[in-house]
Formats: structure tokens, C-alpha cells, sequence
């Protein structure tokens, strides 16, 4: 029986108890990386860098995809033929972030959403499972715009920082932004 | 009795210092690709369940699980990962075939060393972090070299005999394309080098490989569908002697763990004698003493007789009982979690080349885990 | 694969222990498997010596601060010159243990399993969730600087579109689970709250507040797996592993609709297909669905087919899923009021499965009585989902 008197194994330490125990070892890890792009996601970065979003497409299933890889996951197919998309896309879903990557309090939050990518071959239903869509921030969008949900479904593009300034990084993009219309 | 396991197909890609033209995802594809082909299998369709072998830190993203499935084809099907080496997932595999439930399951392992910049802090992250970080050791061959210094006592072999093992194994590579390492060298070229640590020189200490290697296993049923030369698993065992966090338990100049490994693998393989009942052996040489200490474990003999058959060149590719015919480690490269893997396809590759003695149509495969581990892995495979 | 008739031995789960799960715990990650690993040993009545095999299931190593964890966990685990692995499909792998640990003993390599999880997630500085800026694809996505609580707060934010979910029906899961698990004596958030709580609570990535997510921690839990005839001499009451299912989808989580969890769905169909289960919102009695959000809960659900797609919510609103509904799910008080101490958190599931098919929960008991049960983890991005279903 593990009911909830059942005393368990376990020292809780509370606050900063830890750190006046004797023996602490403090390790900072020395951990660095150089990772090899590849072909299909370094392309992708050059195209990035020329202000272009481009993808592949499956020659047996016709799925496009953004971000590119070498081979057709659902096929197992080489990905052979490249597309050049006009960035549109729509916002398939979005959230307002208060906190940093460390946890941090932001001062400013930052609206970040996932971008289903207008492509040919794409209906752009909901009921489509899979689609080409990149992960980003958006600008020009308000807090309230994603909590009421205006903001989801609509159209958006990509806001390019000047050539000059690019380094065939996803960061290129400085962020997408609603189209107007009209 | 539940079917046999057998290896339908194997693909390579790298086993080069460095692979620049690939990531390691699309390394995995390429050997997977091969894999496939060679017996015409579609991974979307034929495979019930995908292993990979590989470790966060080797790759330097937490949760590597994540990049597991897309290179081999296992989207949206059972794909899983070992965090051990690439016989411990064969091991996996063979037991899921066995359960009767998998018919055909995929393993894969890659490595990519030439990503890590900071190869000595990945392996300080390995040690315990209240017993061995503090003390700083100065670099990730200390263990190996107690380990080495150890065994020369206890055998009262000489560095002679280690540099024998370098002088086999580099030039035993140079006919084989997957051993970028290989070098016609002599033992005294060993001999003249400085120790990085006593008694272990650079040339007794095998260096990184970019890898990847995937296996195709199969039940026997399905094994027939996909080719006419399987090769099987006979025997496969694995072992973790303790833990790293209790380095002072680990027996120190001998492997006991990989003793019980072979014990069992041999003993499922009804294989009584290595030598006998078996025709060559692909073993760990990531250091050039762990040959001659696995050959004592396999059973091969006592250190004095396996120095006696090393000396008596019985040991050379050509010889009464080739080890390491491939150029092992020192030839080909350690590629962390694939080194298994690399001995694997060895065997594998020249037991389907044929031409054995009745009896005798086996091959043994003998890994370790590296440094600091204690987990050990013995295959014997026949066909 | 094959039907399940071909299986070659039952596997039962004879004995279970866990330690308690706290945002920082004295003991090392070894000590804590070797707390989890004998309390389910002496559970069983067996001895280490009667165990055959070991299997370990730890998440990010980047958490405890150590590289090839299982290799560090192993003695802790009680693999000590025995046949060890560690499986690993990132948060889903606590439930993957008890899966592996069922194929050492189903292919009938080994008679007796010690299946251990362990996670530390206290020593890791400034914030166990800078661990998690390394998750991300290198090239792609770690560039914008994410954080993990940022796709959750997506997949939420695109689960209350598509289904007309409010925030305060999703609320309701952490108010129950944080409830029941003021029954759990490993419980670390377990309390009494309300909607208006969760509601009030710190916006971190809106959708997602501080209460809606569980807890960091410390702990172990460990399973003991037997083959019928070593369960059917070591206890009467067996519980056995009736199905095992598990997948990964690909890498690119924003490609793909995120309001529902396929990949959880096929792991589920590939489990109740070995169970032998066709209507599992009818057959499953009791439930322990993986709830690191309050979303997920709900999500998950609907991915293990015990709802409606877009259902569960208002299933939900009905006390359907309370201890005392039709359908209980997470008795336990789940990953929300027990913690999260990630591998460990997963297996409590399983954990909680064995002690309400044996009836032993005591307060935690569910009021209708069971015969089946689903536990289920998910991990990687949006990725993995482990299923396992457990019989009396």
C-alpha cells in the first residue's frame, strides 16, 4: 500500500541549504560545438542571405519543404527539385513571451508564432496536418491581437534586414509582419 | 523456440578524420540509403521499429532523441534511442525480433567528433562530479594508462607488445577503404615515440572518426524475403561492471566485465573456444593494450600466449586467428557510439566474403564503451 | 508486426517504489536510484541478486550535469556487472522504460527487470531551463534565442483556437490534479487551489502562467518486471503489461498542426492493438495521461482516444476525469502535483497504474473498479509518445 502517510526516501534541502554543505562542486562545462549545416539547410542559408525563403519538393509525394531537408521523410525519396516561396504565409498560431530563454523578465514581451508558408501544391485548409511553415517572432502585432485571436489565420511576411547586414542566419529575418491590404 | 536474428543488410557513410560535406543527419540518410537498397527495402514500409545510438553530449543538443527519426526513415513509427553503443542497440533490436512481435528492426549509430571543439570537456562531463572533476585530470587518457600500466604488470608484457598491436593494426587497414588511419608502420616507430601517458604513446591511443553505420535485423521469416545470405546473431551480451560514479570498484589492468559478456554470448553461440569454433575477431583497440587484455577476457589465452601468437604474426590478417583484420580502431578511427557499430559491419562484411573451414564459419565482435565506462559488448556472428 | 498472440512470455509488474520528488533533494542522482531501485526490490520481495537485467531511463544528461548518465546511474541502479542499457526518447522516456524493460523479459532474454528513472534537474544554474536552449535545432532555432515554454505556450495557444477552449477550463486540470495529489506522499506542489489562481498566477508565455505548468525537480522511481511464472511465485496479484506502443514524429514541430497529438495517437493505437483493446474510452478505466501543462492533460486524451477530438475539455467541465468519475485521469495528482523530475515523473505513471490495479493507492484509490489502465508520456519537440497498458 502507497497511501499518502507511506514515509518516503528523500532529503528535501530548502532555499540555498545547499550551499553551506561542505563538499559543493561547482563545474562549468566546457562543452563547444562547430556543427556542419549540410547541404539542404546550408543552401537554405545562402537563400536566406539573398532575402529568399526556399524549399524542396518531394519528386514522389509532392510535399514541399520548409525548412529544406536532403531526403523526403515520408518517402525516404532524395529532395531533388528547389522552390522559391514568396515568404506569405499565415499565422497558424501565436503567444505573447514575457521571459528570456534563461527565465529571465523581458521589458519589452515578444510575440512569437508558428507560419504556415503559402506554397504551391498547399490548399491552406485547416484540416491539413502537415504544411512548409517556419518557426519566428512577429512585429507590428499587439499582446491583445493574440489573446483575442485576431491573429491567428492572418496573413503575414517577412521583414528583411538590409542585404548588408544579412549572414545567412534565420536571424535575417528580422520578424513577420501582418500585410495590409491595399 | 522463437525465430533467429539475423543481419539482412548493412550501409556505411565516412570514417574520415572529418566529414565537412554532410551533416550528421544527412550522413545518416546516406547510410541508411545503402542499407536499404542493397536488399531493396523501404524503410517506410518494411521496418517495424527504429534504434539510434547516440549520447547528448557527443552531439551537442539535449534531447538528440529529437533528430532520430527523419535520416532513417522512422517518422511517425516506433523509433527509439540507446544512449550506449551501437551493440547495445543491435542488442535491443534482438530482443524485440525475439518477443516475436518486430519482424525488422533498423539501428543506427553516427558520430561526428570533428564537431566538438572541446573534446576533453565533454569527457570531463563523463566523470563523477564529486570525486574526479576537481581533481582536473589533465587529459582523457589518465584512466586508459592506469588501466594499461596495470595489465603490463600483471601480464608482464612489455610496450613492445603494444607497439606490435599499433605496427599490426595500422597496416592491416591500409586495404581497407573505411581506415583512413592506416599507416605502413613498424613497432619501433611506436617504440621511438614520447608517452602522452605511460606507457601509452599518440600512436598507441586510436584517434576520432566521422561515422555512421546502419544494420538491418530481421526474424529468420522475414530475413528470407530480403536476401539469400543472412548473417545471424548467434550470440550477443552486454555488461556494465558499475557504475562511472564508482570508479573504484572498476577492476584496474583487467576486464571482468567483458569476461561475463563473452561468457554468455560465447555460451548462446554454443562456441567453446574462440579459436576453434570460430575463424576471426574484430576487438576493442581504441588503446592498443585493450586488444591483447579483450583477447585474455574472450578467452583466447593467457597473456603470455596471446603475446606468443601476436609475436608468431598468428594474429596478422593472414594468420591462425586474425584479429582486428580491418585495422581496428588504430586503423579506422574511434567513432564514439559507431565503433561498435564499425566492428559489427567488419564482421559482418567478411564473413559474407566466405571461405571459412567447416565449424568455423563465425566471427566475434568485442566492444567497449570507452573510457570512463566499464559497459562491454561481445556478438558472435555466423553464417 | 504481428498480432499479440505470438508473444512469447507475459510480462508482469510485480513491485514498484519511488523516493519523494522535491525541487532539491540532498541525495546524488545514484543515491536516488538506489532509493527508487531497493524500495521496489523490497516491494516485490526480491533481492538484486534475483535480478537479471537492468534498464535506466534518465532525460536531458545536461540536467544532472553529467555525460553518458546511464553509465554514471548504473550501480545506483543495480547494474552491476549486469546486462544494462539506458533508453532514451527525451520526456517520453519514463514511460519507455517499463516498455523496454517488457521486451528484455518478453523475448525471453532475461526473467526479471529493474526498471529505474531518475532526474536531477537542481544542479543545473542559473535555471534548469537554460538545459533547454540546447534542445533546439542548432542552426534553425537556437539563433532566435527560444525558450522551452514558448512551444507549449503555441501548441496550447493553437489548441483553444481550434477547439474553443478558455483558459479557465483548462485551469481546472491543475486545480484537479493538484488536488489529488495531496494524497501522494511524494507529492511536491500538491494544494488546494482554484481557477482564479491558476488565472492570477504569473503570465510567462501567455497562454501559459505559472500554475499551469509543474514544477522542477529532484526524485527517482523504479519497477520491478517479471515473467509470469517468476511474478506468479513472487506475488498473487500481478499486474500485467497488456500493451506496449511508442513513435516518433519528425524534428520539424512547426510544420504540422499542433492542435492535436498524433503522435501519441499511433503510439496508443500500436499499444491497444497488443491489448487487444477496440474501445479504449469504453475499456480503459483509469487513466495517467502526461500533464507537464494543464493543456497537455487534455491533449493527450484525445491522443490516447479516450475523447473526442476536441472533447475532452467539456468532458472535463462534467467531472468525467475526477477519482471519482467515469474515467479517472491522473489519480496520482500527475507531473503538475507530484513534480516533474522528468524520466522519474513518467514512470511515476506507471508507478501509480500498478499500485490502483492492485488497489493498493489508498487515498488516491479510484472509485470505480479497474481493470485496465493507460499511462502514456510524451517527449523531444512535440514528438514522442509512449503508451503502456496495464491489467489485472
Amino acid at each position: 500500500m502507497v497511501g499518502k502517510d507511506v514515509k518516503l526516501p528523500g532529503t528535501y534541502l530548502k532555499g540555498d541549504e545547499m550551499y553551506k554543505l561542505p563538499g559543493l562542486v561547482e563545474h562549468r562545462p566546457e562543452a563547444k560545438y562547430e556543427f556542419a549545416s549540410g547541404q539542404a539547410q546550408g543552401r537554405f542559408l545562402q537563400g536566406l542571405k539573398e532575402g529568399k525563403i526556399l524549399g524542396v519538393k518531394c519528386p514522389r509525394c509532392g510535399r514541399v519543404y520548409v525548412p529544406p531537408r536532403m531526403y523526403c521523410e515520408y518517402c525516404m525519396a532524395p529532395t531533388t527539385e528547389w522552390v522559391e516561396l514568396s515568404g506569405e504565409g499565415e499565422v497558424h498560431t501565436a503567444v505573447v513571451s514575457y521571459i528570456s530563454t534563461f527565465r529571465a523578465r523581458l521589458e519589452k514581451p515578444e510575440i512569437i508564432a508558428v507560419i504556415r508558408l503559402y506554397a504551391p501544391g498547399y490548399t491552406g485548409k485547416p484540416d491539413e496536418y502537415e504544411f512548409p511553415g517556419i518557426f519566428h517572432k512577429l512585429c507590428n502585432v499587439e499582446p491583445d491581437d493574440v489573446v483575442s485571436g485576431r491573429i491567428i489565420g492572418a496573413r503575414v511576411r517577412p521583414r528583411w534586414r538590409p542585404p548588408e547586414e544579412r549572414r545567412g542566419s534565420v536571424t535575417d529575418i528580422e520578424c513577420f509582419e501582418p500585410v495590409v491590404e491595399g | 523456440m522463437a525465430s533467429r536474428v539475423a543481419i539482412v543488410s548493412m550501409g556505411w557513410y565516412g570514417f574520415k578524420s572529418s566529414v565537412d560535406e554532410l551533416s550528421f543527419r544527412e550522413m545518416m540518410f546516406e547510410a541508411a540509403t545503402r542499407a536499404y537498397e542493397t536488399v531493396g527495402l523501404d524503410p517506410r514500409r518494411d521496418v517495424d521499429a527504429f534504434v539510434s545510438c547516440q549520447e547528448d553530449y557527443w552531439e551537442g543538443i539535449a534531447i538528440t532523441d529529437e533528430f532520430a527519426p527523419e535520416p532513417v526513415g522512422g517518422v511517425l513509427r516506433p523509433t527509439l534511442t540507446v544512449a550506449g553503443d551501437m551493440l547495445q542497440g543491435v542488442a535491443q533490436a534482438y530482443m524485440m525480433i525475439k518477443t516475436g512481435y518486430f519482424d525488422v528492426v533498423v539501428v543506427e549509430s553516427h558520430a561526428k567528433p570533428s564537431d566538438i571543439t572541446t573534446m576533453h570537456g565533454i569527457f570531463e562531463m563523463a566523470l563523477d562530479p564529486l570525486y574526479l572533476r576537481p581533481l582536473n585530470p589533465p587529459n582523457m587518457h589518465f584512466l586508459a594508462g592506469l588501466d594499461a600500466a596495470a595489465f603490463l604488470q600483471r601480464s608482464r608484457l612489455g610496450r613492445e607488445h603494444l607497439a606490435m598491436v599499433v605496427a599490426k593494426n595500422k597496416r592491416a587497414g591500409l586495404s581497407n577503404s573505411r581506415a583512413s588511419h592506416a599507416a605502413p608502420l613498424s613497432p619501433d616507430d611506436v617504440l621511438s615515440m614520447e608517452p602522452v601517458v605511460d606507457p601509452l604513446t599518440r600512436l598507441d591511443i586510436a584517434p576520432f572518426s566521422d561515422a555512421a553505420v546502419v544494420a538491418v535485423l530481421a526474424s529468420e521469416e522475414a530475413a528470407r524475403r530480403f536476401t539469400d545470405t543472412p548473417v545471424w546473431i548467434e550470440g550477443i551480451s552486454w555488461i556494465t561492471e558499475a557504475g562511472t560514479g564508482a570508479l573504484a570498484w572498476h577492476t584496474i589492468g583487467a576486464m571482468p566485465g567483458l569476461r561475463v559478456a563473452a561468457k554468455r554470448a560465447l555460451a548462446m553461440a554454443g562456441v567453446s573456444r574462440i579459436d576453434t569454433d570460430t575463424s576471426f575477431a574484430e576487438v576493442d583497440d581504441r588503446y592498443s593494450y585493450v586488444e591483447l587484455l579483450a583477447l585474455e577476457e574472450l578467452g583466447l589465452g593467457s597473456p603470455d600466449e596471446v603475446a606468443r601468437m601476436l609475436e608468431d604474426g598468428d594474429l596478422d590478417p593472414g594468420g591462425y586467428y586474425p584479429v582486428n583484420p580491418s585495422g581496428g580502431s588504430l586503423a579506422a578511427g574511434v567513432a564514439l557510439e559507431a565503433t561498435a557499430g564499425f566492428r559489427l559491419l567488419e564482421v559482418y562484411e567478411r564473413l559474407l566474403a566466405g571461405g571459412y573451414e567447416e565449424g568455423r564459419e563465425r566471427g566475434v565482435v568485442a566492444s567497449w564503451r570507452g573510457p570512463p565506462t566499464r559497459t562491454f559488448s561481445v556478438a558472435v556472428l555466423g553464417v | 508486426m504481428k498480432p499479440n498472440i505470438f508473444v512469447k512470455d507475459r510480462v508482469a509488474v510485480v513491485g514498484a517504489g519511488i523516493t519523494l520528488f522535491r525541487r532539491r533533494l540532498l541525495e546524488t542522482p545514484r543515491e536516488l536510484a538506489w532509493e527508487a531501485a531497493s524500495m521496489a526490490l523490497e516491494s516485490a520481495g526480491l533481492t538484486l541478486r534475483d535480478i537479471d537485467c537492468i534498464v535506466i531511463g534518465s532525460a536531458p544528461d545536461a540536467f544532472d550535469g553529467v555525460h553518458m548518465k546511464g553509465e554514471y546511474l548504473a550501480d545506483g541502479s543495480g547494474g552491476v556487472f549486469k546486462p544494462t542499457v539506458r533508453v532514451y526518447v527525451g520526456g517520453g522516456t519514463g514511460v519507455f522504460v517499463p516498455i523496454a524493460a517488457w521486451w528484455h523479459v518478453a523475448s525471453g532474454h532475461c526473467d526479471t527487470v529493474l526498471a529505474v528513472a531518475e532526474e536531477k534537474m537542481s544542479p543545473a544554474h542559473p535555471h534548469p531551463q537554460g538545459v533547454f536552449a540546447y534542445i533546439w535545432d542548432p542552426i534553425l532555432e537556437r539563433p532566435l534565442g527560444p525558450n522551452l515554454i514558448w512551444i507549449f505556450a503555441l501548441e496550447m495557444r493553437r489548441y483553444m483556437h481550434k477547439c474553443g477552449v478558455k483558459k479557465e477550463t483548462i485551469a481546472k486540470v491543475s486545480v484537479k490534479n493538484k488536488r489529488n495529489a495531496l494524497d501522494h506522499p511524494a507529492a511536491q506542489a500538491a494544494a488546494r487551489i482554484t481557477v482564479e489562481d491558476v488565472l492570477k498566477s504569473e503570465v510567462l508565455v501567455w497562454p501559459v502562467q505559472r500554475l499551469d505548468i509543474s514544477p522542477v525537480s529532484d526524485g527517482a522511481a523504479a519497477l520491478v518486471l517479471a515473467r509470469e511464472n517468476v511474478a506468479r511465485r513472487v506475488t498473487d496479484s500481478p499486474v500485467w503489461v497488456e500493451g506496449v506502443g511508442f513513435t516518433l514524429d519528425n524534428t520539424h514541430w512547426y510544420n504540422r498542426e499542433l492542435a492535436y497529438p498524433r503522435y501519441v495517437n499511433y503510439a496508443a493505437r500500436m499499444a491497444y492493438k497488443m491489448a487487444g483493446i477496440e474501445r479504449p474510452w469504453k475499456e480503459i478505466d483509469v487513466a495517467e495521461p502526461y500533464d507537464p501543462f494543464d493543456y497537455k492533460e487534455l491533449h493527450h486524451i484525445e491522443g490516447l482516444m479516450l475523447a473526442r477530438p476536441c472533447e475532452a475539455p467539456k468532458l472535463l467541465e462534467e467531472g468525467w476525469f475526477d477519482r471519482s468519475g467515469e474515467l479517472p485521469t491522473s489519480p496520482s495528482g500527475g507531473l503538475l502535483g507530484v513534480g516533474n523530475p522528468i524520466a522519474a515523473a513518467g514512470l511515476m505513471k506507471v508507478a501509480e497504474l500498478f499500485w490502483q490495479l492492485r488497489y493498493e493507492a489508498g487515498a488516491r484509490q479510484v472509485k470505480k473498479p479497474v481493470h485496465l489502465g493507460v499511462a502514456q508520456a510524451w517527449g523531444d519537440l512535440m514528438q514522442a509518445g509512449t503508451v503502456i497498458v496495464l491489467g489485472n
